[in-house]
């Protein structure tokens, strides 16, 4: 399991994982929305050179059918080589994929074959409950402590909902993470400052408010999740809570500057219920407490109601449902994926508090369905949805749906997946690739993207 | 010869766990960067230094105290097992430490974390088979013998640490400003491999020495 020298693919600090080589391979969560055939991981090849290019190469499945796979992440990463809890010799080998669904957590090994990863344990939801306490594994991050993994319900599927741990190299569940979670009860992503102590946990809802779909009365009741919580990353203590206020209804990403000095980071709101708008906030320092500030609008975009699906007609708008985001590794890139109006917009965030939009390309939309240069022309439904950003920044990936249920609720006609691939310009400035567009099998639809060797969401740094 | 092989084994000893990152030079390299200051490196050696001590300190005192009731032989084969034992135990749970300490502490919490950092990879249990001859050595007189020993094990504590705080200063001013932070991706080699073999082979050191020959 461990080796004579740090894994290769660990950095000391974001700038020196700027220079990492460019990835050959993507692995990507695909999911049966009927729950009939299994999930699977997809395995993309993305480098150029190859035959393969822009192709599945092939597709690990899981042993059970209705896991629903979501996000998923690295046992190990450069936060190994941290000064205060230093695991510079465990690898990055393995990739940790829950069923959000299922609550089944499989653990796959891309050694041997990095193209065909197989899957060398699972750990069975009654396990996962029993202990850790929780059920609904969501964000899967490497850590100074192991494997954190936020989770949406807790053992009965209620709330609250939290974060626990997991060993780095036996995949055991080490059980809850918190140790005084205050006020704390929906849980969403999760992430740290290393530099700072300090963990981020988001809110969504519990199971039973969003396993059949968003329910419009707490959506409109504005009872989904709407507050950040700080804790003490090494104390395990709760410390502050931000309430964005009954406008705001689901605050989900968290993208943390890399550099570790830097004491802010991002997150998006889906949804105002003033407007239909979507939002973009900066957390940050102020004084001794964290603040959030917000620096982005999206707003809906007018619509005819025959446009619309039945959730909207009386709005007459499309919101943009902004639902994932991602930051380049040197902090100056905020790419945000605008699901329901079928943009993906780059902004340059140099100031954070002062983005300036440098970037922006359409495909698929509730009502816009832009095509792609590489789909002939056909309408594309679907939206740019999980976004995956390359080391050195240069290559944008992106899938097109949310989740299972809720794909229906905007996009009745049933969500075609697909997944695409954008330039990045150093200076700024984002287009498709045109070669790179994977229609997905019918069957599936795609979700997170992980590139081989790591991201611009896997790892994090204890060096600037 | 023969007696100053304890103490070049004590200072070696120390060198070798200055030389570990894990040890703490990295940490102030970090804490330096972190505060863009140099002053705060010179400030975090010599409380790395300290809480090594501690741990250090507290083997020896164990050491002095228990040879005052057990017999020198007992002590040899008691340090034996329990260096063989830390060693399974380092190699298998090694990894499962709470973080405690984050990049925002003090100079106390360094201390403290270093002190943790040494006794937890049982930096003081390695050093038993140059501390047990030393502070055991020609010990016939009961309560004399014993402020002598506490002498020896203080002096032997200083050397150990002196030559841990020369080597992990000169790497941690090396790294800052001339290597730079990427030498640790090819020259970061696996201490914990080579921990657990100085304790194992401590260990077997102090079970040889233990044996009627």
């Amino acid at each position: 399991m461990a080796t004579w020298k740090p894994d290769p693919t660990f950095y000391p600090s974001p700038r020196m994982a700027m220079k990492a080589p460019a990835e050959a391979l993507a692995y990507v969560a695909s999911f049966d929305p009927k729950r009939q055939v299994p999930d699977g991981i997809a395995v993309v090849d993305v480098d150029p050179k190859s035959s393969t290019y822009s192709k599945i190469v092939n597709t690990i499945t899981m042993p059970n059918a209705g896991d629903e796979l979501h996000h998923f992440g690295w046992n190990a990463c450069s936060s190994c080589l941290c000064p205060n809890a230093p695991h510079p010799h465990v690898e990055r080998r393995y990739l940790i994929v829950p069923g959000l669904r299922s609550s089944r957590i499989h653990v796959l090994d891309t050694k041997a074959d990095p193209a065909k990863p197989k899957i060398v344990k699972v750990v069975e939801p009654a396990e996962v409950a029993e202990r850790a306490g929780y059920t609904r594994p969501h964000t899967v991050h490497c850590g100074p402590e192991g494997i954190y993994v936020a989770a949406l319900g807790n053992a009965e599927g209620k709330r609250p909902g939290g974060v626990f741990l997991m060993d780095h190299d036996s995949f055991d569940i080490r059980g809850r993470w918190e140790i005084d979670r205050g006020e704390q009860e929906l849980a969403y992503d999760a992430w740290w400052h290393l530099g700072h102590d300090t963990l981020v946990t988001s809110e969504w809802g519990t199971p039973d408010t969003f396993e059949e779909g968003l329910v419009p009365e707490i959506l409109l009741g504005a009872q989904y999740g709407r507050r950040l919580h700080f804790w003490d990353l090494h104390t395990r203590k709760h410390q502050q809570t931000i309430d964005f206020g009954d406008k705001y209804q689901l605050v989900f990403e968290l993208r943390p500057a890399h550099d570790p000095t830097k004491a802010y980071g991002f997150v998006n709101c889906v949804l105002s219920l003033a407007d239909l708008s979507s939002s973009i906030w900066v957390w940050h320092r102020d004084g001794k407490q964290w603040a959030v500030t917000k620096i982005i609008d999206i707003p809906a975009e007018p619509a005819e109601p025959d446009q619309l699906p039945p959730m909207l007609k009386g709005f007459k708008a499309v919101p943009p449902l902004v639902t994932d985001i991602d930051l380049s590794m040197d902090d100056r890139f905020l790419y945000i994926a605008c699901w329901g109006t079928g943009e993906l917009r780059q902004y340059d965030v140099s100031d954070p508090f002062k983005p300036k939009l440098t970037g922006s390309v359409r495909v698929g939309g509730i009502v816009g369905r832009a095509t792609h240069p590489g789909a002939n022309g056909r309408p594309l439904n679907g939206g740019p949805q999980m976004v995956e950003v390359s080391r050195d920044g240069r290559r944008v990936y992106f899938t097109n749906s949310l989740y299972g249920v809720i794909d229906e609720q905007f996009y009745p006609e049933g969500l075609q997946g697909w997944m695409v691939k954008l330039e990045a310009k150093p200076e700024g400035g984002i287009a498709f690739d045109k070669e790179f567009f994977i229609d997905w099998p019918a069957s599936h639809r795609p979700h997170q993207v992980r590139l081989q060797g790591g991201d611009c969401s896997s790892d994090s740094y204890c060096y600037p | 010869m023969n007696e100053y092989w304890p103490w070049l084994v004590l200072a070696g000893l120390g060198a070798f766990h200055g030389l570990n990152p894990a040890m703490g030079w990295l940490f102030a390299v970090a804490l330096g960067l972190h505060r863009n200051s140099r002053v705060i490196i010179m400030q975090a050696l010599p409380a790395i230094a300290l809480g090594h001590a501690a741990s250090i300190a507290i083997v020896a005192g164990a050491v002095v105290l228990t040879g005052l009731v057990i017999k020198a032989q007992a002590l040899l084969a008691g340090g034996g097992i329990l260096l063989i034992g830390w060693a399974i135990y380092h190699q298998l749970y090694g990894h499962r430490h709470r973080v405690r300490v984050g990049m925002r502490t003090g100079l106390a919490g360094l201390a403290l974390w270093s002190f943790v950092m040494a006794t937890a990879h049982g930096a003081g249990l390695m050093v038993l088979p140059a501390l047990i001859p030393l502070c055991l050595a020609d010990s016939p007189l009961g309560a004399t013998a014993a402020e002598g020993s506490i002498g020896i094990a203080l002096v032997a504590v200083g050397i150990h640490t002196a030559a841990m705080l020369v080597v992990t200063g000169a790497i941690a001013v090396a790294v800052r400003e001339w290597l730079g932070l990427a030498v640790l991706r090819s020259a970061w080699i696996n201490f914990d491999w080579l921990w657990t073999a100085g304790l194992a082979l401590a260990g077997i050191i102090l079970l040889v020495s233990a044996h009627p020959s």
